[in-house]
């Protein structure tokens, strides 16, 4: 078995028995990348150098006696939104094409604490906008199942890196599915935790009210490990809340009897794929037969989740985006002749297409005569919807969906049309809507060979309950036997 | 209500975007298509209901509001696509 091959709690414990270095560990990725990032293209930039010489002084420092943290000298892959002192953060935009961070994001200058190794920045949809990171200014990242297919996104490159073993472990983010959708769309475990448990400071801000940071790893234990690295309360996010020191990994248990589980109709129904709907009732199943009250229940108000998220992303993203222009930071155009003409050119050619759309979208609903129509309206919609989760989660213990209505779909499919793209994201959207902590788990292949994923939610900072549950069901299928295959495309 | 071509080309300003005519037509009609679907939410009563402006309500945790100094300049001007002596550099605004 190569070094790429194991989850990171193996790593774990490999490397304090001595069993191997982290410099042996940080090679066979690079080694990895260099052999399949070529196909899949999930990384926008590397750092090899960096990581070799980290590498090698926590080696150093363990040769040496000295106390080294339990994560020092593991990998990891950040999506390339989140600030690296020193490196570049693009957003896979344009606009920030050249831009070098000045300094760490909390949950950088976290995961530095204990000595991790950066393997590179991942790609994504542009500022995170997209469902497929079909949206990245700089190049497509394929699906390591079918190279002819999405891999999902926003957090596209998060996820395929680790499908493909190229990271044994990434961030991404989640605005409204980016960290679950691509971890469906690409077999591997996605969390997005709650609102307000993990700092967001230096993350590239798109709806502030929505984002959040997540793990995307090959299994739960390894989510809840790094779960426990990023979350608590940071002073530079005033959303974040302190919740006193948590270890995730107590909810590894093997024990679902008794959880209340509710499975809601609509997500089960019209616009559900067949072989996706068969294997979330089969997930159900398996959930009964191992002690769990598995019920139907209703989300009726989940049918207008897309419309408030796309209206109130939009507006917050379009308040957000207007620090571009093209004065301190980012692209600046060479057209102008005056100031309003550098933030015009310098915004009108640093931005993709999807990002300006939601930019005229946003500035629609907040001005004058649509405010109240669009924003304000939706922003009620919200409290229905949040008032609808609270009486569910009065009844169930967690709510099992599919994470994306279809599995991986075939590149340049849905690009034309941005209304059935952000359809992509009717499971995905209420739980940010919400707040809410989901997490995506692979639990099958369709017929054509591509992963399908389910949803677990559960009420705010109630991440253990999910963790719990979806441990269990891990441990009860054997969904890491299969392997991506990397077919189609042209190498 | 559905958007018109002027409509468009006004929020673009707002927005502070220069849009060519191909691209006016495309957000036109993607815009009026994506609305259309959002309109939607009108069908749900929301009569006595607060809007929720962020996900949970313990949001807001303060802290003092102490001026801490960054103490690099260089890095922080580093990103500026033009400067001068230590600070940005712009178009001269004033005539």
């Amino acid at each position: 078995m190569k070094l790429y091959e194991y989850t990171v709690h193996e790593l774990v414990e490999m490397l304090e028995k001595g069993e191997v270095t982290s410099e042996e560990i940080t090679r066979s990725y690079f080694e990895r990348i260099k052999e399949k990032d070529d196909q899949v293209k999930a990384y926008v930039s590397l750092l090899e150098d960096e990581a070799i010489a980290k590498a090698k002084k926590v080696d150093e420092d363990r040769k040496a006696g000295k106390p080294v943290s339990k994560f020092a000298g593991i990998p990891i892959g950040i999506k390339d939104n989140m600030c690296i002192t020193g490196t570049k953060t693009t957003c896979s935009s344009k606009m920030l094409e050249n831009f070098v961070a000045p300094y760490d994001a909390t949950v950088i200058e976290k995961l530095n604490k204990e000595d991790m190794v950066y393997l590179g920045k991942l790609n994504m949809d542009e500022f995170a906008m997209g469902g497929s990171t079909e949206r990245s200014a700089f190049f497509q990242t394929k699906n390591p199942w079918d190279l002819e297919r999405v891999p999902g996104g926003s957090s596209g490159g998060s996820a395929a890196a680790v499908a493909a073993e190229m990271a044994p472990w990434t961030l991404g983010s989640d605005t409204g599915g980016s960290i679950r959708q691509p971890a469906s769309l690409c077999g591997v475990v996605g969390l997005k935790p709650t609102y307000g448990l993990v700092s967001r400071y230096g993350l590239v801000a798109f709806a502030s009210s929505l984002d959040q940071i997540g793990p995307i790893t090959k299994d739960v234990t390894d989510a809840a490990m790094l779960l426990n690295l990023i979350a608590g309360h940071d002073e530079k996010d005033s959303t974040s809340i302190d919740l006193g020191e948590k270890d995730y990994t107590k909810a590894l248990v093997n024990d679902v009897k008794g959880m209340r589980i509710g499975l809601p109709k609509e997500y089960l129904g019209e616009g559900i794929n067949e072989e996706v709907r068969e294997a979330i009732l089969a997930v159900a199943k398996k959930y009964e037969e191992m002690g769990a009250i598995v019920e139907d229940c209703s989300f009726e108000v989940g049918q207008y989740a897309t419309s408030v998220y796309y209206i109130i992303a939009c507006a917050e993203a379009s308040s957000n985006l207007g620090r571009f222009d093209g004065i301190r930071y980012g692209y600046r155009s060479e057209n102008y002749d005056n100031l309003k003409d550098i933030y015009k050119n310098s915004r009108s050619e640093g931005f993709g297409v999807e990002v300006k759309r939601r930019i005229m979208l946003g500035t629609y609903v907040l001005s004058s005569g649509y405010y109240d129509a669009y924003y304000k309206k939706a922003q009620k919609v919200r409290t229905v919807i949040k008032n609808s989760y609270d009486e569910l989660f009065g009844k169930y213990d967690l709510l099992l969906t599919p994470t994306s209505p279809t599995t991986a779909f075939k590149i340049g499919e849905k690009s034309n049309n941005p209304l059935e793209m952000y359809l992509a994201d009717i499971c995905t959207v209420p739980v940010n809507i919400g707040g809410l902590p989901g997490m995506s788990i692979p639990c099958g292949l369709d017929s054509k060979g591509m992963p399908i994923g389910f949803q677990l939610l559960a009420k705010a900072f109630d991440e253990e309950k999910i963790i719990q549950a979806a441990y269990s069901y891990e441990q009860n299928s054997n969904f890491r036997e299969n392997k991506p295959t990397f077919k189609g495309g042209n190498s | 209500m559905a958007i018109s071509k002027e409509e468009v080309i006004h929020i673009a300003k707002l927005a502070c975007l220069n849009l060519s005519e191909q691209e006016i037509e495309g957000y036109t009609k993607d815009m009026q298509e994506i609305l259309e679907f959002a309109n939607m939410i009108n069908d749900v009563n929301t009569e006595g209901l607060n809007e929720t402006i962020a996900a949970n309500e313990k949001c807001n945790v303060l802290r003092k509001d102490e001026v801490r100094n960054f103490g690099n300049r260089e890095l922080l001007l580093q990103n500026a696509p033009s400067q001068d002596e230590g600070m940005f550099r712009i178009p001269k605004v004033l005539n």
